[in-house]
């Protein structure tokens, strides 16, 4: 027998040394997120006013009344309300999207990453021609053929993302089922399915996570544009595009009425871009695969 | 003796749904056989097809002509009906180890994986760590993942998990040209003394002349898909009759006898 190797680079070569620092975008994202996400639950336990309480003598107050520091709108209600509980409907519409078009899209670029030499092509340009689309407009599409309303905006934005997902997933996916443990997996018989759960997924989720916050903020986005264009959330669901909508008559009037929801979208938008950047350099999959000379 | 691995008149070329003219073969009328217990190198330079005759043979490709058997009984009628017996007892080590363990796994699921596959049950803690031990690695590698570890040692623990289902035949890869020179005789000697304890017959890819003269009896030469020379390993080596063989003896004799650092290089200096 050889004689055991010491567990020290006994054998001449350096170990790699993992080295991990939070990158700053991680730390500004997450505080941004984390604000947005406060608000949002904060919601459900606790708002200044009723949001849905209409009050004719706070008609437009500007922002910093006393009990009204955003401003009220045109019905009364308070700003500072309105925008806390449209945090949810931001969140909610954008969240279960993303999640179910993540999903779903991923699984066709597996399935696409794992399809052999034609049927590869013929599905990779599928996906490559719905993400040429501009999915605000299949989204446009979409939600106007259906009843008006947050399902209208999840079904057109998980639609407007699925080629997004499919695509992010199948070049990275390939990659991997290119190296050596797959087909050690296929020599010691695992199945193909076994290989893409278990040897290609995990190795591709940072990549994943990352476009999953990308998709966070694109889905806040679309959200907000659509319940401007009367296609997403309806009344009484409060939502940071419909405020805008509402406040656009009104904008010589009550400017606050669209820089105050305009700002929450921002912050929301911003603090989920700034997140996936900071994902992307802290789940490097470099520093995670080490994947060969 | 009857061989433990026969094939005949094999041809293969990748993507053969294709219909060609038949004339790009990657691998033409490939004949060998190896015997039980038995060692064959396979030779030739990047490019002549000597990685995919050994995933032929050990059934990740299937042939497009010729005969492949296992133990007297073709290949693709093993993995039709006893599938997982056949991969048991052919199993592949490859070249570079930081890219043959997924760097999600730690050692001790990579080196459950072929047990929990092919034999449908979680191995014990005693047998991962013998496994270990039998390639010379401690236990405590257990619950490490692959980028806590040298290429040295990664590929020991590639070699454990190829031999935790007991295979009868090994078939290696380039084994050890992914790795820093100083580790490549250690990982040679190791492959050596484990054919020796275990009655593994080796197959060993490589395109380092010195490795072959030192780990096997028997050698073939490959030159464009095609088998130009075959013999015992002295024979071929020492008196080539194929001018490619000769060449490639020219050619890599001083470079690779140093690399592998070896006693006779010593000398030659």
């Amino acid at each position: 027998m050889a004689d055991p190797a010491p567990l020290t680079a006994a054998d001449g070569e350096a170990v790699p040394a993992v080295r991990r620092h939070l990158p700053l975008a991680l730390i500004i994202g997450g505080v941004l997120v984390g604000l947005v996400v406060g608000v949002a639950l904060l919601s459900y336990i606790w708002t200044p006013h009723d949001p849905a309480r209409i009050n004719v003598r706070s008609r437009l107050v500007p922002p910093g009344t006393p009990g009204f520091p955003l401003g009220a709108d045109r019905l009364g209600r308070d700003m500072l309300t309105q925008i806390i509980v449209g945090a949810r409907t931001s969140l909610y519409v954008s969240i279960v999207a993303t999640l179910v078009a993540l999903v779903v899209g991923t699984a066709i670029g597996l399935a696409t990453a794992a399809a052999s030499g034609a049927r590869q092509s013929v599905m990779s340009r599928a996906v490559d021609v719905g993400v040429a689309i501009p999915g605000i407009l299949i989204a446009l599409v979409i939600a106007t053929a259906l009843e008006p309303g947050n399902t209208a905006s999840i079904i057109a934005i998980v639609i407007w993302f699925i080629p997004i997902a499919a695509r992010v997933t199948i070049g990275p996916a390939r990659q991997i089922l290119a190296l050596d443990y797959v087909e050690a997996a296929y020599a010691y018989g695992r199945s193909r399915t076994y290989v893409l759960f278990r040897h290609v997924l995990p190795n591709i989720s940072p990549i994943l996570i990352v476009q999953a916050s990308i998709m966070f903020a694109s889905g806040i986005l679309a959200e907000a544009a659509l319940s401007f264009l009367g296609i997403g959330a309806q009344p009484p669901t409060a939502s940071w595009g419909r405020l805008l909508k509402e406040a656009q008559p009104m904008i010589d009037v009550a400017p606050g009425l669209m820089v105050f929801p305009g700002a929450a979208i921002m912050v929301a938008v911003l603090g989920f871009n700034i997140l996936g950047d900071g994902l992307r350099a802290w789940l490097d999959p470099r520093q995670l695969t080490q994947a060969g000379h | 003796m009857t061989a433990l691995v026969e094939v005949g008149g094999l041809h293969f070329r990748y993507g053969s749904s294709r219909r060609g003219t038949g004339q790009d073969w990657t691998l033409a009328d490939i004949s060998l056989a190896l015997p039980a217990r038995g060692t064959l190198g396979i030779v030739g330079e990047s490019g002549s097809g000597k990685s995919t005759l050994i995933r032929l043979m050990c059934g990740l490709l299937r042939p497009d002509r010729g005969a492949l058997s296992f133990d007297g009984r073709p290949v693709t009628d093993w993995l039709a009906t006893d599938r997982r017996a056949f991969l048991a007892r052919n199993q592949i080590v490859f070249q570079n180890p930081r890219r043959s363990l997924d760097p999600r796994m730690t050692v001790a699921r990579a080196l459950a994986e072929p047990v929990r596959s092919l034999e449908s049950r979680q191995p014990t803690d005693a047998e991962l760590a013998a496994s270990l031990a039998r390639v010379g690695l401690q236990a405590e590698v257990l619950g490490r993942y692959p980028h806590q570890l040298s290429g040295g040692q990664l590929q020991r623990v590639a070699i454990a998990r190829a031999l935790s289902v007991r295979p009868a035949v090994l078939y290696a890869d380039e084994p050890t040209s992914a790795l820093d020179v100083s580790v490549q005789a250690q990982v040679l000697n190791l492959l050596m003394d484990l054919r020796e304890d275990l009655g593994l017959a080796l197959v060993m890819v490589t395109h380092n002349l010195a490795v072959v003269a030192r780990l096997t009896e028997h050698v073939i030469v490959l030159h464009r898909g095609r088998v130009v020379e075959a013999g015992p390993t002295h024979r071929v080596l020492g008196s080539p009759e194929n001018p490619y063989t000769a060449a490639l003896v020219a050619a890599a004799a001083d470079v690779s006898l140093a690399r592998a650092g070896w006693d006779e290089a010593e000398e030659r200096r």
